[in-house]
């Protein structure tokens, strides 16, 4: 339960940390609350040569509005995320990520770029719609949070490329659901409903290798549906697998329940 | 790497290999044998410590990480005659037997206490959540928390006779309260 050796680099600036990682070659990774890596370390799931530490960082960890939208810098803590009264539907979802002391080292961008199927935050960022800024070798660029996610554990984030903030755009109404074993245990399933510009928007956590949107479910509330049709419909919609925490067909009717639930937070009938 | 930061508020300089966690550093490199290591990857609660206040895995933290921060482990609890209220507290419900979650449930309760000084039980359940005991069954815990929780608010000395006082009032203990050792050793 130790990890392999490594070399530490504590970075002072966004191009270091690109250029350790470029002179990496692959054998570097990114170290921000350390709250997911540490433990692939010690249980040596993953053996990268050069650790770059980015918690010294300044400028990195605020949160500001910016017009409609939310814009979280990578290492904004998800204590912090809690706290903040920008984004309600964020600081709700931060308060459901883990234990006190895991919120408060565990970080926005690391929460995104670790991509765990069961996390909170990609399921917001997919719910939301929102825009992740990386910078890179060759500059920066921004991806929507839905293409970014490519499977369990997985992104299109390239090995020398760094997350420097997280926009999110802000929902007129929302709601926020999960079922999860016990208190700060990973989700089994969660709903995030976000109304932004009108449309209502439904998205799911737990119940694939990435998080989902529930579009049948939405195009069943954009035709005039109710809140109880719209969850039978995204119950239809998933293809959950079964796993040691739950069959596919539970999945499937909490995936009704927490649309359900999430539905009735919003206001949406 | 050469790194200094404050144990219990005192500055200490080590020769750190970036490999090693804070808990690591802390019981091999500083001596301070309280923080417990259970499982090494966050799962337990038993490494809690406070690093700038806030509470923090010392499993999942590199021990070079901690170059310039100020660091609580259980050893910086008591005073010199007189242990913390909620180490009191702890000893008199029957909030630890084997003692290996201990210090991280110490820790975990110092923090929640020093933020929501009269927190409901539910509250106290749902903060120390995160630490794991496979002793007690976590209602000597939650009896300890709140019984401190009451002794600190009121604020002065004399510690040990009140704490003692509500132990009386709960049900569940029926034993006069025996001292143990203190926690974390
Ligand atoms: C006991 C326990 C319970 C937990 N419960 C939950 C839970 O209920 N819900 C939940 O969502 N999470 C949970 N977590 C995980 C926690 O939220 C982590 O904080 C989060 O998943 C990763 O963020 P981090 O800042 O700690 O990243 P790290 O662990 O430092 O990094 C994770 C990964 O992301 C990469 N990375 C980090 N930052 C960047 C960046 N800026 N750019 C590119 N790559 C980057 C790293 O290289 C690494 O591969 C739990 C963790 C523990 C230990
Ligand atoms: S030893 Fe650190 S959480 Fe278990
Ligand atoms: S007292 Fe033994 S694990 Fe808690």
């Amino acid at each position: 339960m130790k990890c392999a050796p490594f070399d530490y680099v504590r970075a002072a600036s966004v191009d270091e940390v690109i250029r350790t990682l470029v002179g990496a070659n692959g054998e570097g990774k990114i170290l921000a609350g350390g709250q997911s890596l540490v433990p692939v370390l010690a249980l040596r799931m993953a053996r990268p040569s050069v650790l770059v530490d980015i918690n010294r960082i300044p400028g990195l960890g605020t949160v500001t509005r910016d017009g409609s939208d939310v814009q979280v810098g990578t290492l904004t803590r998800h204590s912090v995320l809690a706290e903040q009264i920008h984004h309600p539907l964020l600081a709700e979802a931060a308060r459901w990520i883990g234990h006190t002391a895991i919120r408060s080292r565990g970080t926005a961008g690391g929460s995104i770029a670790h991509a765990d199927p069961s996390a909170e935050l990609p399921v917001v960022a997919v719910g939301t719609g929102a825009t992740v800024t990386m910078a890179g070798p060759g500059g920066t660029r921004s991806l929507p949070a839905g293409e970014l996610f490519v499977s369990a554990l997985t992104t299109s984030l390239a090995e020398d490329e760094m997350i420097t903030s997280v926009r999110f755009p802000v929902p007129s109404r929302w709601g926020f659901a999960e079922f999860a074993r016990r208190h700060g245990d990973f989700a089994l399933v969660i709903a995030v409903v976000a109304e932004i510009e009108d449309s209502v928007r439904i998205a799911l956590g737990g119940v694939g290798a990435i998080p989902v949107r529930a579009a049948a479910a939405e195009q069943v509330l954009a035709n005039g549906g109710t809140a109880r049709e719209a969850a039978a419909a995204a119950s239809n919609e998933i293809s959950p697998t079964a796993d040691l925490h739950g069959s596919a067909p539970f999945r499937r009717a909490m995936a009704a329940e927490m649309v359900r639930r999430a539905l009735a937070q919003a206001g949406v009938n | 790497m050469d790194v200094t930061f404050s144990v219990n508020g005192e500055r200490v300089r080590v020769d750190v290999e970036p490999r090693h966690t804070l808990a690591d550093v802390l019981r091999e490199q500083c001596g301070l044998t309280g923080t417990h290591l259970g499982c090494e990857h966050g799962v337990c609660g038993a490494c809690t410590v406070l690093v700038d206040g806030q509470p923090a895995r010392a499993c999942l933290m590199f021990g070079v990480q901690a170059d310039g921060s100020s660091v609580v482990t259980v050893e910086g609890l008591a005073g010199d005659d007189e242990l913390h209220p909620l180490q009191e507290a702890f000893v008199v419900h029957h909030g630890l037997q084997c003692g290996f979650c201990t210090p991280g449930m110490l820790i975990s309760a110092m923090h929640l206490l020093d933020t929501d000084p009269e927190p409901t039980r539910e509250k106290i359940r749902e903060q120390m959540s995160g630490n794991i005991c496979r002793c007690t069954g976590y209602i000597g815990i939650v009896d300890a928390i709140a019984a401190a929780a009451d002794v600190m608010r009121s604020g002065d000395t004399g510690v040990s006779d009140r704490v003692s006082a509500r132990a009386q009032e709960t049900p569940s203990h029926i034993e006069e309260p025996k001292r143990s050792p203190p926690p974390g050793g």
